[in-house]
């Protein structure tokens, strides 16, 4: 499965951004086969609608789950339609490397 | 004359100043007051037209005619506003960030897009009892875009050549502000002596500079704060119109509706000096 992690540096050892919109790094991650890449998310160059452009740059990646600190409503709208998973960091992950291992753990909230 | 009145901060006598100096003038001829804060405009509580006019002002939305389109995904790519998204086959619209500019529409290929107007707030017109041209406009509450507004509200405002135009801005630095002073041919920037005050001030004096709009100051409430802006302006050449001081009487009449020549006769005089020097700083401006 596809899952994209919002993140502040471009490496799985990179802080989370608890951010979504306006987070530094989309990190997008195979976690089957634990290959990622990052990428410059297209929503911190915007000077509006940083929701729509990072999520429409998820929808583009065929993810089929996305996982971030919170969710704004234009982005969890879109996700909806798309029918994408929204899930949270919650408290005890720091590093995108920790949210995918709980990820492939089942421990991630789901955002509702 | 096109005046148009910003600060950068908030608090600092915009009104106050935008709606007196409307006042000095009406003996000199055709006066408009025009209330750009639409997102809290407040000019009315000082000069109390009679509101008659009432407009709808609205953004020009996309929507999607389905059987159309083909969700090639070009409107998506056009909109800098992020205002579409693409899902599968379906296009979403956000009609909170839709600037109305019209892109999705030009561009799609398939003329699958109609445009239905979104109202966002409305346009107002009136008179004062002493014949203050008197226009605002009032975003509705939750809209988030004043820009749409501010640009229709000063398409409905007819002046003559000759008449005084007041743009009593909102404050801040972004788009809004930038909105008010289009078309100005001077800012009048007022501020208070305080760090904030200064810090704000500067702001909005790289933005009226990259405007060529030329400015000057009113320094509101002298005698709190510091003396760093008028160290500032003397250094960076700006004239300074008008000092008002930080009296009780004068924030008692203000806080009781009354604008700065109700309160005290002697302003009648001073901003129409004030007037004098914005008038003859334009002309050497342009000279």
């Amino acid at each position: 499965m596809i899952a994209v992690f919002s993140a502040q540096q471009d490496a799985l050892e990179s802080p989370v951004d608890p951010r979504f919109g306006r987070c530094a790094y989309l990190i997008k991650v195979d976690t089957e086969s634990n290959e990622w890449e990052a990428f410059i998310n297209p929503g911190t160059s915007q000077s509006g609608g940083a929701e729509i452009a990072a999520a429409q740059f998820v929808i583009d990646k065929k993810a089929a789950a996305v996982v971030s600190g919170d969710f704004g409503p234009n982005a969890s709208n879109t996700f909806k339609v798309a029918g994408i998973a929204m899930f949270l960091y919650g408290s005890e992950v720091s590093t995108v490397k920790q949210a995918v291992e709980f990820f492939q753990q089942d421990k991630l909230q789901a955002f509702s | 004359m096109k005046i148009a009145i910003a600060s950068g901060k908030g608090g600092t006598g915009k009104t106050t100043i935008a709606a007196s100096l409307a006042r000095s003038l009406i003996s000199f001829g055709d006066v408009w007051y025009v209330d750009c804060d639409v997102e809290a405009p407040n000019g009315h509580l000082f000069l109390n037209p009679d509101l008659k006019q009432q407009t709808r002002a609205v953004v020009r939305i996309p929507q999607i005619e389905k059987e159309k389109c083909t969700a090639c995904g070009k409107c998506v790519e056009v909109c800098q506003f992020h205002a579409l998204a693409k899902v599968g086959k379906t296009i979403l619209v956000f009609p909170q960030l839709c600037h109305g500019c019209g892109s999705c529409t030009w561009n799609c290929p398939e003329n699958a897009i109609v445009e239905v107007p979104n109202p966002i707030g409305l346009l107002e017109r009136g008179r004062t009892d002493d014949g203050i041209e008197f226009a605002r406009g009032v975003l509705t509450i939750s809209e988030p875009m004043p820009t749409p507004i501010i640009r229709q509200l000063k398409k409905i405002i007819d002046p003559c050549e000759k008449a005084t135009v007041i743009f009593d801005s909102p404050p801040g630095a972004s788009c809004s502000v930038v909105e008010s002073l289009r078309g100005a041919d001077f800012a009048l920037l007022v501020t208070e002596p305080t760090p904030f005050g200064l810090h704000d001030l500067k702001q909005i004096l790289g933005i009226v500079d990259d405007m060529h709009i030329p400015a000057g100051v009113v320094v509101n409430r002298v005698g709190i704060g510091n003396e760093e802006v008028d160290a500032y302006l003397a250094d960076k050449n700006i004239p300074v119109l008008l000092r008002v001081p930080f009296s009780k009487e004068l924030a008692t009449g203000i806080a009781a509706g009354k604008n700065l020549i109700e309160i005290l006769p002697e302003y009648q005089q001073q901003l129409q000096n004030v007037f004098q020097k914005i008038t003859s700083l334009v002309h050497g401006e342009r000279s």
